[in-house]
């Protein structure tokens, strides 16, 4: 168990092409930590270049406080857990768990322990003497963990470690590694694309997009507080809507509708607003927000997904099972869970938003 | 399974027939053929012959000159498979890990094999000349006066060094597709398992690729016994008598040049029981080590 310390990493392949640009993130004792973003984004290559696999072209990275720039893999104090497994395919179950223990010189009676231990917290023990081909995927799963578990290392890094599992599985298995890491209280840095598996198990997610860090941050703040349209549109199922628009003096124009909100004049005239679907309530008066033109309806069970447009921009909200919707409605959304980004660097802007008060016509205006 | 049907019983034996007629024709005939005269003596200008019984397998297994070539051609059906193993299993584990200029350097080790037995025996021939081959001026920097063709040890050293180098780029390629497609996943694994890397190799690497070198080692194994006659023949032709020769060279030798094809029928089939004995042997026994994916 130990903190891992990511200081100014870069990494840049021959060619000069950048995968991972000026990442700094701070990970305390025992904590979970998910890097998530979409493929290409350098979730990976950072973590390989924690576990030794990828060189670091510049930066410092610290495990438990020592610097581990030019530290073999193995003596990193480390243990991965690879998207497809991994397990050596020569050797059974026992033997899989075993090997890295055998190989750091751990007596024999330690390593039987320590096998025995995690085949019993991993439910293996009836598979040990077989062979990987013979298990199904998620037991194959559970020997990946357990090959990581038996080494009692200082950090578990995880690559993308449930995508190979069909969603059933991958939603048990998901909850049985946060169970796990919590039992064992092991610092974990974990890479997914999955924006479910990165909010469900995250203490602190860090969200990358081009090899750069958008935003750290508990899955609640990075939900709540998005700092970025990139955070916004890719944290959030289904995503957060992203309209672009004007901040004019009475509010704010979308297409040929004006949304009365106030803020204050801003400085940047092009701006994006987002809000969340769940946070849409549909309305007829006339007097409420810009105009929705409803396109279709998915039906969920639960509730509905209710799509259409706003001044010809997508928006998606969600609605009870009851709702019944129209060709023609106003939107609101409480103002507090109004987000504005400047469309032209995509960053939030940090202005309150404070309700207008009606006065007058709200009949849609010209802008 | 669904199995398929036939309208007619004749028509999967006509889809057969070409199969079965290239073996039987260029296997089983002569095969026949040759336990049949290994059982007379033939006379040498075709003028009949007399059946003997067992002589010629009496014959030529109380000779002491064929047991001493079946001791040389076990010796250098062991050296060259081994050594031929080995060198392309060094250079394919090697080339896998260039990555620049990668395919320039495989083509280059590959495009030995294009090379026909009697021109690599002939090119290696050239290597070991008395007085052009640079090998030779390159042991005499050592104070080894080599004398390929004349003295018995310096000619098996150039017979299984050409024959080796013949057969690397086979061995380089199968051993080097082997390792291709190991998951890069279960290497690196073991590199976060497993610090020193010949221990990795032993307990990762080489189990991954046994299939590869179990299907080389067969392969290599025959290739000695019999594909090496070219180069062989190019080395002791018209050389002085005392010459190393494989069993193979020598079945051609008395068959050929000494006109006795009785027992060098003889000797062809011993040679095929020893071959079949010894490929059984492998199947059973060592194929139990290998690992198949």
């Amino acid at each position: 168990m130990a903190k891992i310390d990511i200081d100014h990493v870069f990494k840049t392949y021959a060619g000069g092409a950048q995968a991972v640009r000026d990442v700094s993130i701070s990970i305390r004792d025992g904590e979970f930590i998910v890097l998530v973003g979409p493929s290409g984004c350098g979730k990976s290559t950072l973590l390989r270049m924690v576990a030794g696999l990828e060189e670091i072209s510049a930066g410092e990275v610290r495990i438990g406080g020592r610097l581990v720039n030019n530290v073999e893999p193995a003596e990193r104090d480390i243990a991965m857990v690879f998207q497809n497994y991994a397990l050596y395919p020569h050797m059974s179950v026992r033997q899989n768990l075993a090997y890295g223990l055998k190989n750091r010189g751990t007596p024999k009676p330690e390593i039987e322990a320590r096998v025995a231990e995690a085949a019993r917290m991993l439910e293996l023990e009836p598979y040990l003497d077989r062979k990987p081909r013979a298990l199904s995927g998620g037991q194959r799963q559970r020997v990946a963990m357990g090959r990581a578990i038996v080494r009692h290392p200082a950090a578990f890094l995880f690559d993308e470690p449930l995508s190979n599992l069909d969603a059933k599985l991958r939603v048990t298995m998901r909850g049985e590694i946060k169970r796990l890491q919590r039992r064992l209280g092991t610092t974990s840095l974990y890479v997914t694309h999955d924006q479910l598996e990165a909010m469900t198990l995250a203490d602190r997610l860090v969200v990358l997009n081009k090899g750069e860090i958008e935003q750290i941050g508990t899955p609640l703040e990075i939900y709540h507080e998005p700092a970025s349209t990139f955070v916004a549109s890719f944290i959030g199922s289904p995503a957060m809507n992203l309209l672009q628009g004007r901040s004019t003096e009475n509010g704010f124009a979308i297409g040929p509708d004006l949304w009365r909100l106030a803020t204050g004049p801003l400085d940047d005239a092009a701006i994006t607003i987002g809000f969340r679907p769940e946070d849409v309530t549909f309305t007829r008066d006339m007097r409420a927000g810009p105009e929705f033109l409803l396109d279709y309806v998915e039906e969920l069970g639960a509730q509905k997904l209710v799509h259409g447009t706003v001044g010809g921009q997508a928006v998606s909200a969600t609605a009870t099972a009851e709702f019944q919707p129209q060709e023609s409605m106003r939107l609101t959304v409480p103002e507090h869970r109004i987000f504005l980004f400047s469309t032209a660097t995509g960053k939030r802007l940090r202005t309150p938003i404070t309700p207008m008060q009606p006065a007058g016509d709200f009949s849609p205006v010209k802008a | 399974m669904k199995r398929a049907q036939f309208s007619s019983s004749l028509l999967p034996y006509l889809f057969l027939a070409p199969q079965l007629a290239v073996i039987f024709i260029f296997f089983y005939w002569p095969s026949a053929e040759a336990i049949r005269s290994s059982f007379f003596l033939e006379d040498p200008f075709g003028f009949g012959s007399t059946f003997v019984g067992f002589q010629n397998y009496i014959d030529t297994l109380t000779s002491p000159e064929y047991l001493g070539i079946a001791a040389f051609t076990a010796l250098f059906t062991v050296l060259v498979t081994f050594f031929s193993l080995a060198a392309g299993l060094l250079l394919a584990v090697k080339a896998d890990k260039v990555i620049r200029g990668s395919s320039a350097y495989k083509t280059l080790l590959i495009s030995v094999y294009a090379i026909a037995p009697p021109v690599a025996g002939l090119i290696g021939m050239m290597f070991f000349d008395q007085h052009i081959g640079p090998f030779v001026r390159l042991a005499a920097l050592f104070g080894w006066e080599m004398k390929v063709g004349l003295n018995y040890w310096d000619t098996t050293f150039a017979m299984v060094f050409v024959a080796v180098w013949k057969q690397i780029p086979y061995n380089f390629i199968f051993f080097l597709s082997g390792l291709q497609s190991i998951p890069a996943s279960v290497l690196e694994a073991a590199v976060i398992d497993c610090r020193n890397g010949l221990r990795r190799f032993w307990t990762v690497l080489a189990p991954l690729l046994t299939p590869t070198a179990f299907f080389l080692l067969i392969i290599n194994f025959t290739y000695a016994l019999f594909d090496t006659f070219g180069v062989i023949d190019v080395m002791v032709k018209d050389k002085a008598a005392n010459n190393p020769i494989t069993l193979t060279y020598k079945v051609y030798m008395d068959g050929f040049r000494g006109n006795d094809l009785g027992g060098s029928s003889a000797q062809s089939v011993i040679l095929m029981v020893v071959v079949l004995v010894l490929t059984v042997f492998q199947f059973r026994f060592l194929e139990r080590r290998v690992h198949y994916g």
